[in-house]
């Protein structure tokens, strides 16, 4: 702690936030200030009111006690432009960007009067110029934010949020979609930022990435702030057992042992859609007891696979075999009936309805069935005992089974679905990015009921953009690459290095030439 | 100003918007009714006395929510799934042309018989009529606002084609309208000398099966997941493009009982009049009702309230009955709205 430091002026600071939603509270009382030129990092599980504090400070929610003062001056409540106006920007999780228009229009959306002259557009365009040069953000202004990659749609964010001058950055789960190196580069924005006299506040449960940008950190444990540190006063060691309350175990993983081959895929070709490509000629056993790890850069194949083994799509080519038996019809309905339990990777489109409450949505995928279901009627008291059930099991945080699913947080919406998918007893898991934007504690459950459900003999299909997450679990790892698959490696046959390589896009070339 | 989603809305942000809606309506009613140098207080009497003042008022108001209800029933349906239906109109008149072809004497059976056939033949007519936009929507992603609406026109048309020609009353003095039904095919009163048909018991008791229907049966429970997410509803292994053929087959089914229910309770045979707009005025009182299939009895008989008040207000206070028309539209405008803002709270930036 230097004299400079605490000499430093407070920009932000929040007394006493209490949030509540109904039973839940999910923010009790929280106080804390931000420094002129520091970067603040946010952590905690999922469900312990990050989100919810930011989203109060923001102006999305009204808090129900407690006040927010920026630069000095008090932030009237419920008013998102008051906080942009006072020099507050938040990058979301979830982007909110418009994909048909350009950068430059994203990013000036907002500021100019309907009627902006040629001449704005003009100033608009060198003020951007200049902040991407600044920060370090390169994105080409005219081109279609549908046509970016992830990463640079989230650069387009940061650049929205400085267009409007702001002086307190908050990014909720900004690396939660971000390959590694993308994450470095970020990382390179704020600490510019920052030297700039910038205030950054990092929403994150990635404790590596909170370590490696923040000055300080801030733990939340149901919605109570529990510790407040310097980073330099703490080890990876103590944030995760003050984040969970309790030491954390990382799953240790024992080898599974494989059993008989559950489904096969051979020499499965499926078309291209867009930019990301089918499968080509992919050829895959999912055995019992194994999770077969599934690695490979963002959109080389990965969705095509999981379509196919989820019943979405079926081959174009080639066979999909179930329990050695050739695959004619394939249908979502018919994997769930196969007893393959499906992950998907986009919990909010895919996995699960919004306006749903959580009972309508545990039985989602076994509602035309007993016990919940008989000769066409619905049985919901059966349907709630079971969310109950699934509940409690589960920890799911929620006032209640007839909660709707939308006001829960990632991880406890990604609980629910897991209680849904792995009650049925399932023979294969389909595991797609399970614990993308959860926090450690939420990430250790869930690898954890992965690896009980191996041990139980199921055979698991794990598909990460995170190499770690693939080489702790997994026994068995392919590479995708433009929708062609590696030889299966087995686990520890092969460095993060080795199969960097083959994510790159090579030795597939030779595999082929071989096989031919 | 934006807007900005209510996490757990209050019972007043639930109630309050279309309350203050329905106020609103009749002040803007009452201003009109100024303008067209009336007493504002008399006109909304005489519409509330007109509608509701008397036994043949209120009778005159049930037998004209009739088919709103049905109408009302087929939207909210389709709307639930996100079919969005707006031809109600052609499959109102769909099951009123089956009813007069079997009824006016092709079927020589005893009421007991002749009344559920009609009905089951017009739900099927009617059924007919939608599952083509339906099964055009599904297979080849055509659009069924476009389909359905235009389809009205068609049918419209065909059924002219048919009064002028096969259908034509030999004895109509050259009128274009149908034979009369025979005795049989008549629904019989729900009080003998009271003018109030059988139709209107059959509208509620089909409000309360499909409210049964999407609360307590499989079907429901996949019509309400298709329309709040088809994304997810499809991964789940909920068979999407089926579904919208069910709805669409019931949605259909609905709508003609309220042509089925027209010419068999109340006109007897089949003219180009029989519907003064009662499937678009469906979407109306389907989207008063936010879809909820008891409120649209509700929602029908204020519907069927308005007009049938502002008919005889308009007798009396010389306000012409245009009125309904502007008070109808208001209403909606204002609870899309209103309903807006028991999701959502405004915020002053």
């Amino acid at each position: 702690m230097t004299d400079t430091k605490t000499a430093a002026q407070v920009v932000l600071r929040l007394d006493s936030i209490t949030k509540r939603f109904g039973k839940l509270v999910a923010n009790d009382a929280i106080s804390l200030s931000v420094q002129q030129g520091e970067v603040i990092a946010l952590l905690g599980e999922n469900g312990a009111g990050k989100t919810t504090l930011m989203n109060i400070l923001f102006g999305q929610y009204t808090a129900d006690e407690g006040t927010v003062e920026v630069f000095g001056q008090p932030l009237p409540p419920g008013n998102p432009r008051a906080a942009l106006d006072a020099g507050v920007g938040m990058v979301h999780q979830h982007f909110t960007l418009a994909d048909n228009m350009t950068v430059l229009e994203n990013v000036t959306l907002g500021t100019q009067g309907l009627l902006s002259l040629r001449l704005d557009r003009a100033a608009a365009r060198d003020k951007l110029a200049k902040l991407a040069d600044d920060f370090g953000l390169q994105v080409h202004p005219d081109a279609k934010v549908g046509s970016l990659t992830v990463g640079e749609r989230q650069r387009v964010e940061i650049l929205k949020a400085l267009y409007r001058d702001a002086r307190i950055l908050i990014l909720d789960e900004p690396t939660a979609v971000l390959t590694p190196q993308e994450t470095d580069d970020l990382f390179a924005t704020l600490r510019k930022a920052v030297k700039l006299g910038l205030s950054v506040v990092f929403i994150s449960h990635k404790l590596h990435e909170v370590m490696a940008i923040s000055d300080r950190v801030l733990i939340l444990r149901h919605g109570r702030l529990v510790a407040e540190r310097p980073i330099a006063d703490v080890s990876k060691e103590t944030l995760a057992s003050l984040m969970v309350g309790s030491e954390v175990k990382a799953p240790t993983v024992a080898p599974g042992q494989p059993g008989k081959t559950l489904m096969r895929l051979h020499e499965v070709s499926t078309p291209d859609r867009g930019s990301a490509p089918g499968l080509k000629r992919v050829s895959l056993s999912l055995r019992a007891g194994q999770v077969i790890g599934l690695a490979g850069v963002s959109g080389n194949g990965q969705g095509a696979l999981a379509d196919l083994v989820g019943g979405l799509i079926g081959p174009a080519t080639g066979r999909l075999e179930l329990d050695e038996a050739h695959l004619n019809t394939w249908s979502p309905r018919e994997a769930v009936q196969a007893g393959i339990a499906r992950i998907p990777e986009d919990r909010h489109k895919t996995g699960t309805i919004a306006e749903f409450d959580l009972t309508e949505n545990a039985i989602l995928e076994a509602y035309n069935r007993p016990p919940y279901s008989r000769s066409g009627w619905m049985h919901w008291r059966r349907a709630e005992t079971f969310t109950r059930e699934v509940i409690d099991t589960y920890d799911v945080r929620c006032p209640g089974p007839d909660t709707r699913i939308r006001l829960l947080s990632g991880g406890n919406m990604q609980k629910l679905i897991l209680g849904r998918v792995l009650e049925a007893n399932p023979r294969i898991i389909l595991a797609n990015q399970p614990v993308r934007g959860l926090d450690i504690g939420a990430v250790n459950y869930v690898h954890a009921q992965l690896l009980a459900a191996r041990d139980r003999g199921a055979a698991v299909l794990l598909i990460s953009e995170d190499l770690d997450e693939i080489t702790a679990l997994s026994d068995v790892i392919h590479v995708i690459s433009e929708g062609r698959l590696s030889p299966g490696f087995a686990r520890g046959s092969k460095s993060p290095a080795e199969l960097g390589v083959w994510m790159a896009g090579h030795g597939f070339e030779a595999e082929t030439a071989h096989a031919s | 100003m934006r807007l900005e989603p209510v996490a757990n809305p209050s019972i007043w942000r639930t109630t309050l918007p279309p309350a203050i809606a329905i106020a609103s309506t009749v002040v803007v009613a009452s201003l009109l009714a100024m303008a067209a140098g009336a007493n504002p207080f008399s006109v909304l009497g005489l519409i509330l006395k007109g509608a509701f003042g008397s036994k043949f008022a209120l009778l005159e108001t049930l037998n004209r929510a009739t088919p709103l209800i049905f109408t009302g029933l087929s939207v909210a349906v389709a709307f639930r799934a996100r079919l969005w239906n707006i031809g109600a109109e052609a499959q109102l008149y769909a099951g009123a042309l089956i009813t007069v072809v079997l009824g006016t004497g092709m079927l020589q059976w005893g009421a007991f018989a002749l009344l559920p056939a009609l009905a089951i033949s017009s739900m099927l007519a009617g059924a007919l009529v939608l599952l083509v936009p339906a099964l055009l929507k599904v297979r080849f992603g055509v659009d069924e606002v476009v389909t359905t609406l235009l389809f009205n026109f068609i049918f419209l048309l065909f059924i002219s084609m048919l009064l002028e020609g096969p259908l034509k009353d030999p004895m109509g003095m050259g009128w274009p309208k149908s034979e009369r039904l025979i005795a049989e095919a008549r629904l019989p009163r729900i009080v003998e000398g009271l003018r109030l048909h059988w139709g209107f018991g059959l509208a509620l008791i089909a409000a309360a099966l499909v409210w049964v229907i999407e609360r307590r049966t499989t079907l429901g429970y996949e019509m309400r997941a298709v329309g709040l997410n088809r994304e997810a509803a499809g991964f789940a292994g909920i068979p999407v493009n089926r579904v919208l053929i069910k709805t669409a087959l019931l949605a259909g089914g609905l709508a003609a009982l309220a042509g089925f229910s027209e010419v068999a309770g109340l006109k007897g045979n089949l003219t180009l009049d029989l519907s003064p707009g009662f499937g678009y005025t469906g979407i109306i009182v389907a989207m008063l009702a936010l879809l909820n299939p008891l409120a649209v009895v509700a929602a029908a008989l204020f519907v069927a309230g308005i007009f049938v008040g502002a008919d005889s207000m308009s007798r009396a206070a010389s306000v012409p009955s245009y009125l309904a028309d502007i008070m109808l539209a208001t209403a909606l405008l204002l609870m899309v709205l209103a309903i807006l803002l028991t999701r959502f709270r405004v915020v002053r930036e």
